[in-house]
């Protein structure tokens, strides 16, 4: 008898979203990212369309991180002080499809940076380069209630996309991101209960569900992975069941997540048998995209080029795959 | 659940007289309404008043789709006033229904596949409704066995297992559990499962209580659609919540109004 692959038809997809905009589009980017579209699980070519492929958006920030581990500052070199120049790199010699300024200095606990001076870097940035841009404010409530806005508006038109809206506060940054066209990115704690709702309170308030892509905090490889992952393929089965509140693409905020984490971090001398210290980091990236891209994350904010590699070769394989 | 809604039906004195008085209003009002409240499709009968059923059908059914796309259930036994709904409906509408005979399902199952509408079939045959869940799965069978040997996609078959009023049959609603799980295994994919909801309360003092009570436990033992009044806000909301408990949805603390804004 011969083999027949049992497929699965779905009622639902995966939301297809656009970011950035050319000047045909009132913006000043040279090119724009895709994702979504999907119509079944990730990369099952024989069960459903995988239209774009996964990219990645690599992560600059508007102040000089704090004691980088040396893998990391070796790659990243001098520009770690200066967002213009560190995002040319990453859209230059690293080939990042998107850069992802987080707004740190602006945290009361860092430089406190205003909002003026916020939307200045912002600026600087998409001048600096002509691929789409990712926003993330500092974290902090309050703050980033303030920064969001002048940010949002300093970058109108440009179609960019901005974080992050939670269940606790999400209406101003919605209310930005609809007054200056961009799109926003609905964050929640590892919870896909929360993550539906924050999409509800963001609608209400007037963002069409078309415009969002969703952030679930995650945790790295050891640190969380496998829980990030079902609910990230928990979100693409709902999505293919037709939820229309749980179907949009996913971002995934990755580099920070694990070079934080001690396995990269620790000097050779400190851990000798954990081997190179200069690969552990890279590999602890790569690995926990590796998870992310299986479990249908379309987005990744990462750090380290030799990582952003290895992912770019993973995608180059499974995209071809049947195609 | 798949949500039929049940009000555009001619028995309704209102709607009896918008159909009388070819008075589109009322019921594209009644069409809104329901979808608004979560409807799906929605049932059209033109009751038993009408002077012509054929005229009265076209006429109701062009009515209604001058306010929605939405699918609608042809409500007749009548095969030429079923063909004619249908084809004003246009393709994805539903036959609701067809009785159990095989000369009934030879006239009513072609007709689906060449209209491409879906097929609800009663659990009904020459002999009545059966007294208990055997003798409806018995006649599930048969309308299996229909729709295999006309081509019609299992998936748009409909098996309704006739419930009748709690205070007449009472029995009746055990046996009808009972035959939703059997004819989930008849066939693989297995046809779906529907109900005539309203049926269960008719002459009783407790209607809404009776109807939302049973339709939570229809839904457990696998009820796929319902006729039933999607106006009625609290039976919905316990329909969506039992969803939800048989982990149908993913939850969030405004469930009830996620599911309304699908």
């Amino acid at each position: 008898m011969p083999f027949e692959m049992p497929v699965e038809k779905w009622a639902g997809a995966v939301n297809t979203v656009t970011i950035g905009a050319t000047a045909e589009n009132g913006g000043t980017r040279k090119s724009v990212v895709t994702v979504g579209g999907e119509t079944g699980l990730p990369f099952l070519h024989f069960e459903g369309k995988t239209p774009y492929r996964p990219v990645v958006a690599m992560e600059v920030m508007d102040v000089p991180p704090p004691e980088l581990p040396p893998a990391l500052a070796e790659a990243i070199g001098d520009v770690a002080g200066d967002p213009a120049a560190w995002a040319a790199k990453c859209a230059g010699e690293f080939g990042a499809d998107m850069v992802c300024l987080r707004l740190a200095g602006a945290h009361p606990d860092r430089e406190n940076r205003s909002a003026e001076d916020c939307a200045g870097v912002v600026k600087s940035v998409l001048e600096a380069v002509k691929v789409p841009l990712i926003v993330l404010g500092c974290g902090q409530a309050d703050k980033d209630n303030e920064v969001m806005p002048r940010v949002s508006e300093a970058a109108a038109g440009e179609n960019c996309l901005l974080g992050t809206a939670t269940q606790d506060n999400y209406k101003t940054i919605t209310a930005a991101c609809l007054a200056d066209g961009h799109k926003l990115i609905t964050e929640a704690p590892l919870d896909i209960n929360i993550q539906k709702q924050v999409n509800i309170l963001v609608s209400d308030a007037g963002m069409d569900l078309s415009r969002i892509v969703m952030y679930q905090s995650t945790g790295g490889l050891g640190y969380g992975m496998e829980y990030a992952y079902s609910i990230m393929e928990r979100t693409r089965l709902a999505a293919l069941s037709g939820d229309k509140t749980l179907s949009m693409p996913l971002l995934a905020v990755l580099g920070n997540e694990c070079w934080k984490v001690k396995e990269a971090r620790l000097p050779e001398e400190a851990a000798p048998s954990w081997g190179p210290a200069a690969e552990r980091g890279v590999l602890w990236e790569a690995a926990t995209a590796a998870c992310f891209l299986h479990g249908g994350t379309h987005i990744f904010v990462m750090w380290h080029p030799r990582a952003v590699k290895q992912l770019r070769a993973m995608v180059d394989s499974l995209m071809s795959e049947g195609a | 659940m798949y949500s039929i809604g049940e009000r555009i039906n001619g028995m309704f004195k209102s709607v009896g007289a918008a159909i009388r008085e070819q008075d589109p209003a009322p019921i594209q009002e009644l069409a809104r309404k329901q979808l608004a409240a979560g409807a799906d499709a929605l049932d059209v009968n033109v009751g038993p008043a009408a002077a012509d059923p054929l005229v009265a059908m076209e006429w109701l059914v062009k009515a209604i789709r001058e306010v929605t796309d939405a699918p609608l259930a042809i409500d007749t036994t009548k095969p030429e006033v079923m063909r004619r709904g249908l084809e004003v409906a246009g393709p994805g509408s539903i036959i609701n229904s067809t009785k159990g005979q095989q000369e009934q399902l030879d006239i009513f199952i072609p007709m689906a596949v060449e209209l491409q509408a879906s097929v609800i079939a009663l659990t009904i045959d020459e002999a009545g409704i059966p007294r208990d869940a055997n003798g409806r799965a018995e006649i599930a069978l048969r309308a299996v066995a229909s729709a295999m040997e006309h081509g019609l996609d299992m998936e748009r078959l409909m098996i309704d297992a006739v419930i009748l009023p709690a205070n007449v049959a009472q029995p009746t609603a055990g046996h009808v559990l009972e035959a939703i799980r059997n004819v989930k295994l008849l066939a693989d994919p297995a046809p779906k499962t529907v109900l005539g909801l309203s049926n269960v309360s008719q002459g009783t003092q407790q209607r809404p209580l009776i109807n939302r009570t049973y339709l939570v436990m229809a839904l457990t033992a696998g009820l796929d659609a319902a006729i039933l009044d999607v106006l009625d806000s609290e039976m919905m909301d316990a329909m969506i919540t039992a969803e939800l408990l048989l982990n149908q949805a993913v939850y969030c603390d405004d469930f009830l109004r996620a599911y309304r804004s699908r």
